[in-house]
């Protein structure tokens, strides 16, 4: 293994790490400015032009804030969940294909840290692990809310991660590879090639998905304010919350790129004009989160498992079976 | 010298984190350091280029894991010890190092003296991914449809123990029509015992 190669994959991983990290912070802003625009208010205004500075100002909030260890809690297992939510939504982002390859000064850059040829086997099962943030968090909180909290993240997970691989069997077997360039590389053709025209309802599938997987809204029963409190996060305070928030937002963005990469074809044949539709596609699904924030009430716990395993389970099947006929015959 | 650090790495992790899965008297500890051990074995795989077979192991583990975890939600206070009744320890310690033993030796008799070789070698051509489906659909078919069957009765079992008030919501009962069925079931089964 040569230096230079090491040298870029840090350089790459740095950049990533330092890139999402602002963006979760931008995303509280735009999540707070859209909610309030969606319901007559003008959100935070104070800080700085337009209340742009409201996230820094967060940030020192955050970081400064005395760390509350309660006296109850299980101390390892309750320090390390949020490190864990937050470490492997950055972890599964080591597989996506942000941006098509470029030149720069002579150097051509792949953006895509690891090009492993499971790539979205790799980020579904990462992104997996981060629900144990919230179920650990939760259990090890030594409060009743956190671990129903806990409970709920347990029957999401096991309910949603069903659909989420079913749905996207159908799409993967007509591209044949489960690498996220090889999936991009087959819709390049253009608007036409999308996976979206030809498995519509795997796509619907996918992303409600999506949102149980980030714990949006109307699957946010695991931390639902008016029923559980902060759920798992109740017992937190300063940088150790945030780690849990950093993490969700992070989430956010990467499952936007990868439904974009997988439905919309992605960053398409790889220029430049393809490379921002790309991140248009993304800014869209991130708009989606929160606009469903501001639209619809949340689901109860059982009406998700209900939902999942009842509804969204079979048609996931159903379509898998007709991908495979008509691709026999 | 990268995979060898790796290995000497994980190897360690694993057995550090297999060992406080069996000695902690502490569920989560337990629980914990199951699921890390588990998602760490999947460094293995991809140490060896089995890309494919690393990522479901953390896939499949995360999940069977969670279930555990629910369990050990409903079973335990899990921020508090478990306290074991340990009756004769020597004893327990001395069977649990003949079984660890037994296992390595089970394992390891056939093969210590012959020199491993692989019998379906890597083929460059042919994707990890793909290559798995050609074994698992030729050589391994019949193993592979009676996993499927042996999981098909198991879910049908699950179905049909935990399916029995199917039909009813919780939920969206009455608290008196819940407490209605609670006192017909108890009557049942008062009467059942009659009999």
């Amino acid at each position: 293994m040569d230096m230079a190669f090491i040298i870029e994959t840090i350089v790459k991983i740095v950049v990533i790490l330092l890139v999402f990290s602002a963006l979760a912070g931008l995303g509280t802003y735009f999540e707070r400015k859209v909610l309030a625009f969606m319901q007559r208010r003008l959100g935070p205004m104070h800080v700085g032009p337009f209340g742009l500075l409201q996230v820094a100002a967060d940030g020192i909030k955050l970081f400064t804030k005395e760390d509350i260890i309660p006296q109850n809690v299980v101390k390892p297992i309750f320090k390390i969940a949020p490190v864990i939510t937050a470490a492997t939504a950055f972890m599964a982002s080591a597989a996506i294909p942000f941006w098509p390859q470029f030149t720069a000064f002579g150097y051509t850059v792949h953006p895509i840290v690891a090009d492993v040829n499971i790539g979205i086997l790799y980020v579904l099962g990462v992104m997996a692990i981060g629900l144990y943030g919230p179920l650990l968090g939760g259990m090890a909180s030594a409060n009743k809310f956190s671990l129903i909290s806990a409970a709920r993240s347990a029957a999401v997970f096991i309910s949603y991660e069903v659909i989420s691989g079913l749905s996207l069997l159908a799409p993967l077997m007509m591209v044949g590879s489960l690498s996220l360039v090889d999936i991009n590389n087959y819709q390049a053709g253009g608007i036409g090639n999308w996976i979206v025209w030809s498995q519509p309802v795997a796509f619907i599938l996918f992303w409600i998905a999506a949102f149980a997987e980030t714990g949006r809204t109307p699957f946010h029963l695991v931390a639902n304010d008016h029923e559980i409190i902060d759920g798992f996060g109740t017992e937190y305070s300063g940088m150790r919350w945030g780690l849990f928030f950093i993490g969700e937002y992070a989430n956010m963005f990467f499952i936007s790129f990868v439904i974009a990469i997988i439905f919309l074809g992605g960053f398409g044949d790889g220029t430049i004009a393809g490379a921002f539709q790309l991140l248009l596609k993304v800014a869209f699904f991130f708009f989606f989160f929160l606009w469903t924030r501001a639209a619809w009430p949340d689901v109860r716990p059982d009406q998700l498992m209900w939902l999942c395993w009842k509804v969204l389970m079979p048609i996931a099947v159903i379509n898998v079976v007709i991908t495979g006929l008509v691709m026999m015959f | 010298m990268f995979e060898a650090i790796a290995f000497y790495l994980f190897a360690t992790l694993i057995t550090v984190m297999f060992t406080i899965t069996v000695m902690t008297s502490q569920a989560l500890y337990a629980l914990t350091a199951m699921a890390a051990g588990m998602i760490f074995i999947s460094a293995f795989f991809f140490i060896l280029g089995a890309d494919f077979l690393g990522a479901i192991q953390i896939i499949v583990y995360t999940g069977a894991v969670m279930a555990i975890y629910a369990f050990g939600m409903m079973f335990f206070d899990t921020t508090r010890n478990v306290i074991e009744k340990r009756s004769n320890p020597r004893f327990v310690i001395v069977l649990g190092a003949f079984a660890a033993v037994l296992v390595v030796f089970i394992v390891l008799a056939p093969i210590v003296t012959t020199n491993l070789e692989a019998h379906y070698p890597i083929d460059l051509a042919v994707g990890n991914t793909q290559a798995i489906g050609m074994v698992l659909f030729t050589k391994y078919l019949v193993p592979f449809e009676l996993a499927a069957i042996m999981l098909l009765v198991a879910m049908i079992a699950g179905i049909v123990l935990a399916g029995k008030k199917m039909d009813k919501s919780l939920t969206l009962m009455a608290e008196e029509e819940i407490a209605l069925m609670h006192a017909s079931s108890v009557s049942e089964t008062l009467e059942e015992g009659a009999h």
